[in-house]
């Protein structure tokens, strides 16, 4: 088998953009039905990178997502983007799982997937900002990573060298395989899906893969309807008290929405007069000079 | 026996300890003086004894320095893993790293090998209890952070993590008047990592200057969506050019690339107090807002009335950048 072998971690996440009030659950979590869903925007520019890599070094890409069974569509895009294989990695007990629950899953699904060269996901995800998942996930695994990836510089059989920030600049590190990188959003322009493609996959269908070490057999590439594996915590053999929220040591204590108390504000109308005075006001105060 | 101290992790790049790393040393005092047990911190690095003393003026009691050529550079398993045994040895109840890159590349890998509890960019600690399930934990450490694109405020806790660990950005805690007087005990740990455990090499590292500094400025004129176009980006810098100030802008105006991100005030920019704030066409979103809240002087200007940037305003105009900016720029050159 000859090219990398490459496992690129997705999420889908809520809109946070267009959170409306009713968007939480009472024990704090997110309730995500009721926002639109979103590929999570880096984790666009780490399969970008994916893509890049097999198409100069040769290679197979898997794309993992955790998430609940809607999250399926993010791996339908994947297809499109041109993924080889794609699992959803779902199961009621993987819910509410905080960054840490959240990597032990996902480390031991990449574990069922076998032996793998690179492993690369987005800088952080838009709903949670923590950007933990991929070195806790690393950790892991036991492997070295490389986090705020902007570039990759040089990639062989054994080894990646890339350019990722620092605090004030930048640095260039190399690294010999197996390594997990994340990426930001000035690494690449993601491509557009390939009307090839999403003809091709569009009718594709999520099989659930109940036995563990059964050999799945797949669709071929060539215009068939391919399968979206689904991984549960007996297929991905979890450990069920390290998943979901009895593996979380984090824990939600309180959310509050945001009520500020208004400061004694003083409103000054859009007139150029009033305007003028303010700067003035400020002058003779010293605010500005 | 360990104390169960407050312990925070030293940042340095080219021995200089990062001013995060300061401030968190003043907040953990805080915390410490709250739970009866002092400060400690853990420094990794080659050859920098003398800047550590530094330390003890903020009020770190004892700092953990591993001294070894190959940790002069940061990389995430050696120092992940230093770090991990250091805890392991002392024992703290609180873990504090700064929210910059290294801190959040290091800290989650810490957090992942120790299975404790990790809460990224906090805008505030404190020291409370937690009740759940009939269970109560005093004197628990609680994380408080915008979450969920900053509609709320979540205050997170690991009761049953040894130990709590928490980032903090830049600028968000407030650094004391050094002591001078006050000094740090330095305790040498030993590097036990093989060569092997360095899988990184760094070819090149660059700092260069920051294009702004906004934490030093004294006027800052903000950016927000509402200032969508090149046109109303160039009032704004010409309003700021008026007044001898910076430019900072709001994440979604730097996401949108209109200003680069050293530019960026709030949460996961740069957290700002200057003596004059002016919002231009910003929501005022919480992670802004915890970037600049405690500016001596806000001006808002937006169009819109229930925008919640008014509620944190000292001076609201309702108005479009583009028709206010000018009269505030004639205004001011009137006067001078």
């Amino acid at each position: 088998m000859s090219g990398l072998k490459m496992i690129v971690l997705v999420k889908q996440v809520p809109d946070t953009h267009n959170v409306t009030g009713d968007a939480m659950k009472p024990d704090g979590t997110v309730n995500r039905l009721a926002l639109p869903a979103i590929f999570n925007p880096e984790d666009l520019n780490a399969l970008e990178e994916a893509l890049k890599i097999k198409e100069t070094v040769g290679g197979t890409i898997t794309v993992i997502t955790m998430g609940p069974p809607k999250a399926a569509e993010v791996l339908k895009d994947c297809l499109y983007l041109g993924a080889d294989d794609v699992i959803l990695v779902t199961d009621r007990r993987f819910a509410a799982a905080d960054t840490l629950a959240t990597s032990y899953a996902l480390k031991c699904a990449i574990e069922r997937v076998g032996e793998f060269d690179l492993i690369l996901g987005g800088r952080q995800a838009i709903d949670g900002d923590t950007a933990q998942v991929g070195p806790q996930t690393a950790e892991k695994l036991g492997i070295n990573q490389f986090t705020c990836v902007n570039e990759i510089l040089e990639v062989n059989n054994n080894s990646i060298t890339a350019r990722r920030s620092i605090d004030g600049g930048y640095e260039i590190v190399s690294s010999k395989f197996p390594a997990l990188l994340t990426v930001t959003s000035e690494a690449n322009e993601p491509r557009s899906p390939s009307v090839k493609r999403v003809m091709a996959y569009k009718k594709s269908t999520v099989q659930t893969e109940e036995t563990v070490g059964e050999k799945f057999v797949q669709q071929s590439d060539n215009g068939q309807i391919k399968y979206i594996r689904e991984w549960n915590v007996e297929t991905i053999q979890a450990d069920p008290e390290q998943c979901g929220l009895s593996g979380s040591p984090t824990k939600v204590k309180k959310v509050q929405n945001v009520v500020l108390t208004a400061k004694d504000i003083k409103f000054i109308p859009d007139t150029e007069s009033e305007i003028s005075n303010l700067m003035h006001e400020l002058i003779d105060e010293h605010i500005i000079g | 026996m360990s104390k169960k101290n407050v312990m925070v992790f030293i940042e340095q790049a080219e021995k200089k300890i990062a001013d995060v790393s300061l401030e968190l040393i003043c907040k953990a005092n805080e915390l410490a003086s709250q739970l009866g047990v002092s400060v400690e911190a853990v420094a990794l690095g080659s050859d920098m004894r003398n800047e550590l003393s530094a330390l003890g003026h903020y009020g770190c009691e004892t700092v953990y320095y591993v001294d070894d050529k190959r940790l002069a550079h940061f990389t995430s398993i050696p120092y992940a893993r230093t770090i991990v045994s250091v805890i392991k040895k002392h024992e703290p109840q609180i873990v504090l790293f700064g929210a910059t890159v290294s801190g959040r590349d290091v800290a989650p890998r810490v957090a992942s090998e120790l299975k404790c509890g990790l809460t990224a960019d906090c805008t505030d600690l404190q020291i409370g209890e937690h009740k759940s399930k009939g269970k109560v934990w005093e004197n628990t450490l609680l994380q408080i952070r915008p979450a969920f694109g900053g509609n709320i405020v979540a205050t997170i806790v690991s009761p049953e993590s040894i130990p709590s660990m928490a980032t903090v950005r830049e600028g968000v805690m407030k650094m004391d008047e050094p002591d001078t007087s006050k000094s740090v005990k330095i305790v040498d740990e030993k590097c036990e990592l093989s060569d092997e455990e360095f899988l990184t090499e760094v070819i090149e590292a660059v700092r260069e200057e920051k294009s702004v500094n906004l934490k030093a400025a004294q006027i800052i004129v903000a950016a927000g969506m509402g200032v969508s176009s090149p046109e109303s980006m160039g009032f704004v810098k010409d309003l700021a050019k008026a007044l001898g100030a910076e430019v900072g802008g709001s994440r979604a105006v730097v996401d949108a690339g209109l200003l680069n991100h050293d530019h960026q005030v709030g949460q996961t920019g740069t957290t700002v107090r200057p003596n004059l704030y002016i919002a231009c066409g910003i929501s005022g979103q919480i992670q802004h807002r915890a970037g600049m809240d405690e500016s001596k002087r806000i001006i808002a200007i937006n169009n819109d009335p229930q925008a919640p940037i008014f509620d944190i305003a000292h001076y609201g105009i309702i108005g479009d950048v583009n028709d206010v900016i000018p009269k505030m720029i004639k205004g001011y050159r009137s006067k001078i």
